[in-house]
């Protein structure tokens, strides 16, 4: 009988995925940074806190187009839904916002998890389509129930303290702010740890070859499954923390466009280390912020061409420039986020 | 119930020819072009401004709705599109919304928001009764159209040596190109016509939707999509049966059970999807 001794590769190893587990100065002074705007810059309160919200967002869609290469363009049915759930819950007189939270987040996975088996199946193009269709329908759905929701009219609602003790909304921007960075950090935390697990190990190998994958014994299947859940959630506890700080929900928060959107703030920041869709929100949403500030119908124009060029330089070049940059700036550090 | 019918059909068609050319890009070259109905939008411009602005005969604006939306897709394929043929469907994604989110504002800036209306000739604005069934002289005009358009596309592709050689360039650039295809060309010609087969379906679908404007290429995608996906990607006839069975089954479920309706097609292309993933009508062999 020979147990599990370690040999000096698996401690080798063992070491190696500590290091990438801790927390790096880059990522504190990232965190730290975020918190100062928001104390720093309460007049921007309400900016940063959707910087926060489509970061968070953002997040949900790396999960499952960062860490296991499933394309999607149907997040906006996850944001939706987790935004309606919360405002209906708070209508009908539950007003607890942390409540309200994980109430959109588990009513957005329920539906996660019933929609992604429509996954795997069929190449990326099916992919791209099942999950449209079914954000699609979703709104079309939301649209038709106006008892529910108040269809075209959108639904209006007030929101409870958090905690009891911190109003939110208009009143409380800066609260708001702070709420929604809490949420997202905790969240953020919760998936770095989960990418660094052998769960996330696991979506990488899936990531690179699923065929492979699976002939290493991995459940591709189920391993898929089980992060578009969570994606889901991730993306309805996003929808949640909007409809709770802003007090409103509208149809179009179904719209394709939402689900482009954060595509486009993904792929800004660079998907596959997590912080890519914050640093893409916030780049998304100042740009547009400052080009519609200038011209406001055609700030759309800008993000399209921006866009078309990124694609036509080739992302990995950027990306890995921005690794390089990095790595001259923090050698250890770097090294984790490439791989 | 015959009038419902018939109206589908001709929704189909229209469909069918809006989307057609992205089956020639989606389907056969596998370009995931969602920039499509941009040049859709293009053709509808081209037919309202030359009948608004300038007293054009409508029918005399529909080749121009072809062919300008072809000269700008050959333009966008020479300079950009061909850098990504081989990249990945997300690249590809991303880089026609990018062109999408670039075509509106330009559209806005300078035709402003308002659609504009394609004012029908009177020859064709009226409707006839047939056997007791109403039936508008516009859609029987469409449906005469596409159809002609349908059969035509079938036969260049399927019995024209171009056609043989642009299915040789899809299913092996490499060999093709060795067996003296040019296949540059070829994809710069398919390319062409589907861009210009686009602008023609929008100058048509332009008084059924009405009016064209900015949104149209956002609006109407998600619609294009369907059809070619439903249709089964590889094959003219696929997206015409997908085009015909969409027509109908909106059209008639808009009307039977309106609380409904606007699922019915989203419900369809889920379904067919989980089904068949490469499509109902599609040969065995999905890419």
């Amino acid at each position: 009988m020979r147990a599990a001794q370690p040999t000096a590769t698996t401690r080798r190893l063992e070491a190696h995925l500590h290091r990438r587990a801790r927390w790096r100065w880059p990522e504190i002074v990232f965190w730290v940074a975020a918190l100062g705007a928001i104390v720093v810059l309460p007049s921007r309160a309400a900016l940063i806190n959707e910087i926060l919200i489509a970061g968070l967002f953002a997040l949900s869609l790396d999960l499952i187009l960062g860490l296991t290469g499933i394309v999607s363009l149907g997040q906006a049915a996850f944001f939706g839904l987790g935004a309606y759930s919360a405002a209906i819950l708070a209508s009908k007189g539950f007003a607890d916002p942390t409540l309200g939270l994980l109430f959109g987040a588990a009513i957005a996975a329920v539906l996660g998890l019933a929609t992604a088996p429509l996954l795997l199946r069929g190449g990326d193009l099916t992919r791209l389509m099942v999950t449209l269709g079914v954000s699609l329908m979703l709104g079309e759905l939301a649209n038709r129930n106006g008892w529910l929701t108040g269809g075209a009219d959108g639904l209006n609602f007030s929101m409870g303290k958090v905690l009891g003790l911190f109003p939110i909304g208009f009143t409380g921007q800066r609260n708001a702010a702070l709420y929604s960075f809490a949420a997202l950090f905790i969240l953020f935390a919760v998936a770095r740890r989960l990418a660094q697990s052998p769960f996330g190990l696991a979506l990488a190998a899936i990531r690179e070859n699923r065929l492979r994958a699976g002939a290493l014994g991995i459940a591709t299947s189920r391993r898929i499954v089980a992060i578009y859940t969570v994606s889901a959630a991730y993306a309805g506890a996003a929808g949640a923390l909007l409809a709770e700080t802003t007090q409103i929900v509208s149809l179009d928060l179904f719209d394709f466009h939402r689900s482009a959107d954060v595509m486009l703030m993904l792929i800004i920041g660079g998907a596959g280390y997590l912080y890519g869709g914050i640093i893409g929100a916030a780049v998304f949403i100042v740009l547009r912020d400052v080009i519609s500030a200038a011209t406001p119908e055609y700030w759309e124009f800008w993000i399209g061409a921006l866009l078309v060029v990124l694609v036509l330089i080739g992302r990995e070049r950027i990306h890995d420039f921005a690794v390089r940059a990095a790595s001259s700036l923090a050698p250890d550090a770097a090294r984790g986020d490439a791989a | 119930m015959l009038t419902i019918l018939f109206d589908g059909v001709a929704y189909g068609m229209l469909l069918f020819v809006l989307a057609s050319g992205l089956s020639v890009t989606l389907g056969l070259m596998n370009f995931i072009n969602l920039a499509h109905g941009a040049f859709a939008m293009v053709g509808g411009y081209v037919t309202a401004l030359l009948m608004n602005r300038a007293g054009v005969p409508f029918l005399v604006t529909l080749p121009a709705a072809f062919l300008i939306p072809a000269i700008l897709g050959v333009a966008l394929e020479r300079t950009l599109y061909r850098r990504l043929y081989g990249a990945s469907p997300l690249d590809q994604v991303l880089f026609t919304i990018g062109l999408v989110l670039m075509a509106m504002p330009i559209a806005d800036f300078f035709l402003g928001d308002e659609p504009q209306q394609v004012n029908l000739p009177a020859w064709l604005s009226g409707s006839a009764t047939v056997y007791g069934v109403g039936i508008s002289l516009y859609r029987l005009f469409i449906v005469a159209v596409c159809g002609a358009i349908a059969a035509l596309l079938q036969i260049f592709l399927v019995r024209t040596r171009f056609g043989a050689q642009l299915r040789a360039a899809v299913d092996d650039t490499r060999v093709a190109d060795g067996l003296g295809i040019n296949v540059d060309r070829i994809f710069a010609v398919a390319f062409a016509v589907g861009s210009g087969l686009a602008g023609l379906g929008g100058a048509l679908a332009a008084d059924v939707v009405g009016g064209i404007d900015p949104s149209f290429p956002v609006k109407f995608l998600v619609t294009f999509l369907i059809v070619v996906t439903i249709g089964g990607a590889n094959g003219i006839l696929g997206a015409l049966f997908g085009a015909l069975l969409l027509g109908v089954l909106d059209v008639a479920g808009k009307y039977y059970v309106p609380s409904i309706g606007g699922f019915i097609i989203y419900g369809v292309m889920v379904v067919t999807l989980v089904l068949r993933p490469q499509g109902m009508f599609a040969r065995g062999d999905g890419r």
